[in-house]
């Protein structure tokens, strides 16, 4: 019995760290104070600057924005890529694998401060063209979805695309209404997971963004170091929008889940 | 055979293309720039001057210093987590596993605003415990990337294996000594690996906790902020090899890749 309880004390002390500060910002994303610690009254004046003040609507837009359309180039590029390299012979299959492993092993500085030299310094591209900086992101993205697709097309039954071709299918048809199906799930992850490594980035984005631009990381990152308080609280009901939807979105994964399961047996 | 023309390896051309246009590329570009000088002409001033120079030198050991530590705490809180998790009985044990993984999809920034505004809070200035604060904020970050891997390898343990220990007479100390701890060791490799290079470059935890010291990846965006490719280049490079030497240190372990946040 003892030894249970210690077991409960490890955990919860780490889910402590991990969620401690979060929570205690999102309690002081509703009062008036500027610091932790002041006791101040109820209010809501963190959520209204927050959802009316254009400057941090844009970021947020734009983050979003970016996030979707970058995530949608990696995916069908990744995609391409993984059916490409896999039904390739085993050299090009290999070279294409090694390089795609590169921006996932190295760091996001180097990463970032790569693209920046090659289409900035050496190419002259003007970042105020947004290139450099979806180009960037792509980059960051498009080796996860490839490594998602990969293990859907080692699963899945070669014979049955012979088969579809046997039956007249030509191979692109074979491709779009075979293939492409069973690997459904592997490019759907993809997909999120380029959504997410977008969303979090800020290296990438530091280094290729256009000036004017900023995306949640960056902006937040410049405004803790800034004085100004009314936006610094606000981000405070930002992080707690956030944590918000990222737990309803879990909930709401985690009960599609348990309701697929039972359909899964009846298949 | 006409109708074959098209092959389903040709779909691969595009993205082998863009790899090499935008992975390829730019570390020819990186390795140009980092042993040349802002006149073009080749030299090896770039390479001898980061290992000559006691500031570059002390960054580098101070981050190596930084990273173990952060690494050998994300380690000693996350082990004892994923194993009592994957080891119990629990039927929802999934669901908390979700809830130690969360934090990886609320954005980086922000959780790291409110680890400061704690520790402003607890320590007045932040300043009077740099080495503290950085480790602190840097594990916060990374733990969860920690958990993950070993949870998972934990978790898919075969358990005959502990059953056959137990029965030929191994206590529970031996057992998790001889069985389970040997044979989570990928997921410590994965998740090592996964905390330990960030530490070393991901230096935007630390500049958001106003600390004045410095780790590898701000060289980086210091000669960034410099307009200096050159010197920056270097370190970029000098970074890459500490990343392939610890890849394979590691043995690869990046195949439970953690980093995008494990959706299935």
């Amino acid at each position: 019995m003892i030894k249970k309880a210690w077991k409960w004390m490890v955990i919860l002390l780490v889910l402590l760290f991990l969620y401690l500060p979060i929570l205690v910002l999102a309690v002081y994303s509703f009062t008036d104070a500027a610091n932790i610690g002041a006791i101040r009254g109820f209010s809501v004046h963190n959520y209204v600057t927050l959802f009316t003040t254009p400057e941090l609507r844009d970021m947020i837009w734009g983050t979003v924005v970016l996030a979707v359309v970058s995530a949608l180039i990696a995916t069908v590029l990744g995609t391409l890529g993984a059916i490409g390299a896999f039904y390739s012979g085993k050299g090009m299959s290999s070279v294409i694998t090694t390089m795609n492993q590169v921006p996932v092993v190295n760091a996001d500085v180097v990463t970032g401060f790569s693209v920046c030299i090659l289409l900035v310094v050496v190419f002259g591209v003007s970042k105020d063209t947004f290139i450099p900086l979806l180009a960037g992101h792509v980059t960051l993205c498009a080796p996860f979805v490839f490594l998602s697709v990969i293990p859907k097309l080692k699963q899945m039954d070669p014979s049955i695309y012979e088969a579809a071709l046997d039956l007249g299918a030509a191979p692109f048809t074979a491709l779009t209404r075979i293939v492409i199906p069973q690997i459904f799930p592997g490019i759907v992850s993809g997909f999120a997971m380029a959504v997410t490594l977008s969303l979090d980035d800020y290296f990438v984005a530091t280094y290729t963004k256009p000036a004017t631009f900023d995306t949640i990381s960056t902006y937040v990152v410049n405004a803790t170091k800034g004085a100004q308080t009314s936006i610094k609280t606000a981000l405070w009901a930002l992080s707690t929008v956030i944590f918000l939807l990222v737990v309803l979105f879990t909930v709401v994964m985690n009960i599609r889940a348990n309701r697929d399961i039972p359909e899964r047996k009846g298949v | 055979m006409q109708r074959r023309t098209f092959s389903r390896k040709y779909l691969g051309i595009p993205y082998a293309l863009f790899l090499i246009l935008f992975v390829v590329a730019p570390l020819i570009v990186l390795f140009y720039y980092a042993f040349t000088n802002g006149q073009g002409e080749i030299t090896f001033g770039n390479l001898t001057g980061f290992f000559t120079d006691p500031n570059t030198l002390g960054t580098l050991f101070y981050s190596f210093g930084i990273a173990l530590v952060t690494t050998v705490v994300c380690l000693l809180l996350a082990y004892p987590t994923a194993y009592i998790l994957a080891t119990s009985k629990l039927k929802a044990k999934s669901v908390i596993l979700m809830i130690f993984i969360m934090p990886m999809w609320i954005n980086f920034s922000l959780r790291i605003t409110a680890l400061k505004e704690i520790l402003t809070w607890m320590e007045g200035n932040l300043a009077y415990h740099p080495f503290l604060n950085t480790v602190l904020g840097m594990s916060y970050d990374f733990l969860p990337f920690m958990i993950l891997p070993i949870y998972t390898t934990i978790s898919r343990l075969d358990g005959a294996l502990l059953e056959a220990s137990r029965d030929l007479g191994a206590g529970e100390r031996e057992t998790f000594l001889k069985v389970t701890l040997p044979l989570s060791l990928p997921g410590i490799m994965s998740g090592v690996s996964m905390v330990f290079l960030p530490a070393m470059t991901n230096y935007v935890v630390l500049d958001m906790l106003y600390n004045s010291t410095y780790i590898m990846g701000s060289l980086i965006g210091s000669y960034f902020a410099a307009y200096n490719w050159n010197g920056g280049s270097m370190i970029a490079l000098i970074l890459l090899g500490i990343i392939c030497l610890f890849t394979v240190l590691t043995g690869g372990a990046q195949e439970e890749n953690t980093r995008g946040g494990a959706l299935l």
